[in-house]
Formats: structure tokens, sequence, C-alpha cells
């Protein structure tokens, strides 16, 4: 059967890559220009939910496993969370990265990438969560029902 | 003074037909009917707003507007929209008196605030002269890292930003348990006093699994009549017709 949506296909099958590409430039650039774990996590799903919209859901969940978002949210949350307790041990107060390293400077930086990525792994999983949780609730709509 | 100086910067033209820009989306999204167009606009406003944070120099809430805002919501009220009908019933005149006027006091408000907000750029206005000033200062001495606004939220304000991630977290889990993964779609079965429940039974059954039984029962009573491939896609689109004028 003809496929009407071809060059939208094609494109966004070209374009999903990049975007995620683009989620961990911002992730890892955060520290040098706009843009941090929440942004990147949030274009990070919306990849994922771009490839869901073209290629339709369980084409998304074969790619990105519903298993992986309840493990991926808490996981982020437990990072970030696991940061303070590591401050704790080392000596410090909960959340000052100053005692990670010799350095505090470095430390802050440490912690500040440690807690970016629990972050970017909470935002990420719980997006695409809400997503299909939202978009599994009805079957695919045909072409003129929009 | 200060208005004076803002008004010779080039920007503003820029910043007044963004403006415009919005004022027009939103005056357009009140007008119309079609949920499915009030979406997409919703989330055109999301990005014009977005360029104008650019423009006013917010890079980082730019950014996150144009993600969010203009992205993720936009996606998940197709969603929504998709569970209800596809257009909204015009609302009496009648009802609409209480509305406009919450919306000219609280409007008649903002403005009498006007007076009070601190001219576009003051250099004393608290947000320049407060603890602002001094995570600038900070920043270059302990964290060693550009962007401010990262050193903020992750370090001097981490507490915040750990509760953020919390809510987050507590969002997508209220979600989970109450919709599931698969939006339940045919998978759960409910056994209350001894009883076993399952989709096709339940009362509430408008998922995947109910409209699949419906597909088949349909097949099946329309495969005598006529022995066509296309019956089955023929009844798909018949049912979501019916869906969509419930």
């Amino acid at each position: 059967m003809h496929d009407p949506h071809v060059i939208l296909k094609v494109i966004s099958k070209f374009l999903v890559p990049f975007i995620a590409l683009f989620a961990f430039y911002v992730q890892f650039h955060g520290d040098f220009g706009p843009g941090g774990g929440f942004q990147a996590g949030v274009i990070l799903a919306a990849a994922v939910i771009l490839y869901a919209l073209i290629f339709g859901l369980d084409a998304a969940k074969k790619a990105f496993p519903p298993s992986w978002v309840r493990v991926g949210m808490s996981l982020g949350v437990l990072l970030y969370g696991g940061t303070g307790v590591l401050t704790w041990i080392l000596g410090g107060d909960f959340l000052s990265y100053g005692v990670l390293a010799h350095d505090p400077a470095h430390g802050q930086h440490y912690g500040i990438i440690a807690v970016e990525l629990g972050i970017l792994c909470s935002v990420t999983n719980v997006m695409i969560a809400i997503f299909y949780a939202f978009g599994s609730r009805q079957p695919e709509v045909d072409e003129d029902n929009w | 003074m200060m208005l004076a100086s803002y008004a010779t910067a080039p920007t503003i033209i820029l910043d007044l037909a963004l403006m415009a820009i919005l004022i027009i989306v939103a005056f357009s999204i009140v007008r119309m009917r079609s949920l499915f167009a009030i979406v997409m606009l919703q989330g055109v406003y999301s990005l014009v707003s977005a360029a104008w944070f650019v423009s006013l120099d917010a890079v980082d809430v730019a950014f996150t507007e144009a993600a969010v805002g203009a992205g993720v919501s936009t996606v998940l009220m197709l969603a929504a929209m998709l569970l209800a009908n596809r257009k909204s019933d015009p609302v009496p005149i009648s009802k609409q008196i209480a509305p406009l006027l919450v919306v000219i006091f609280a409007g008649l408000a903002m403005f009498y605030a006007i007076g009070d907000m601190p001219a576009y750029g003051d250099v004393n206005s608290p947000a320049n002269t407060g603890v602002g000033m001094d995570y600038i200062d900070r920043t270059t001495k302990e964290i060693h890292i550009p962007n401010v606004v990262t050193a903020v939220l992750a370090s001097y304000r981490g507490y915040d930003t750990f509760g953020e991630a919390v809510v987050i977290f507590s969002a997508g889990l209220g979600v989970l348990l109450l919709l599931g993964l698969n939006g339940n779609a045919g998978r759960w079965t409910a056994s209350p006093s001894g009883q076993n429940i399952y989709p096709p039974m339940a009362p509430s059954a408008n998922s995947r699994l109910s409209v699949s039984s419906d597909n088949s029962k349909s097949v099946t009573s329309s495969a005598v009549k006529e022995p066509s491939s296309s019956t089955t896609r023929k009844s798909k689109r018949k049912r979501f017709k019916d869906k969509g004028n419930n």
C-alpha cells in the first residue's frame, strides 16, 4: 500500500540521532553554555517521542523498552541523592561538593556533573513514561480523524 | 530615563513584534473551536515566547520553554486531546461574564503593579543587587565554571534542584501508578471479592483490548455480507467516527 508519510519518515529517521546527540551536547556543555540536565533530558525524550509519533508506539517501545523507564527514573533521583550522601560520608554537608576532590573547585565540577547526570536520567525517563502511559491509552488514529 | 534608554535599544522592535504575535496567537486560541488547532497554537505560543526570552537574554529559560512548552507538552496535550472530542462546544454568553470580570480585574491589578516594577535592565533592581550578584562573584572564585546559571542550580541551590528532581520523579510515579506504562491497555486483571475481571468485561473498557474485540466481532459479522479485505479498515474508520461524535 502507498505510504503517505515517506518524506516524514525519511527526514525524521535522519533527524532522531542528531536530536539525541544535541541532547548530550546540551548535557555535557551545560557548564559552559546554556542548558543542563533538565533541558537535555527533555530533548532526549523528545527524540524518542518523535520516533514514536512517526514509526508508532510499538517501534518506540522496542527501541526504548518500558522496563528501562522504571529503573531509569529511580536511578536518576538515587544518583542525585547518592551524591549528597557521598559528601556526607566524606565529611561535608549534604550536597556540598567541595569535599569530593582535593581541590574544592574540582570537587564542585565532579558534583555538578554527577547531579546533572541524575537529572538527565530522571527527566528523560519520566517524560517517556508519561508519554507511554498517555500514548498507550488509545489505538492509532486514522489519517482523516485528526 | 531608564525607559528612554530602553526605547533606543534596537531590540525593542523585535520585542514588540514578538509580543504582538503572542497576543494574536492568544486571541486565536480563545476564538478557536477545533482542539487540534488549539493544541498546535499552544506550541506556537511557547515557541514564540522562547524566542522572546532569547531576546531578553534569558537563554536558559528560553531553552526550557522551547523543549518543554513547544515540544513535550504539545505532544502530551495531543495525547489527551485524542481521548476527548475534536471540537469544543460553544459557551453561552451568560457563562462568559464571570470569567471576563475575573480577567479584567486581574489585568487591572497587574497594570496597577507595573508602577512598582523596576525598569528594564535597572542596575538597582532587586535582581541585580541582592544575592544574584553574590552568586556571580563567588562562582568565578569557588566553582570556576562560566555558566553561573548551572552553578546556582546545581551547587548553590542544590537542595532546590534535588526537590525538583523528586517532584518530577513523583509525577512520573503517580502517572505510572494510575495508568501503568501501557496505559493499562488490556493487560490487567482485577479480582474484587474473589471475582475475576478482565478488560473486555470492565465497565470502562475504552482501551485497546475492547477495540480489538469489537473489531473481531464486526469482522465476523460483516465477513458474511462483504468478503473484501478492507472490511476491517472500514469498520475501524467507522468506529473512530462514532467515537469522535460522542
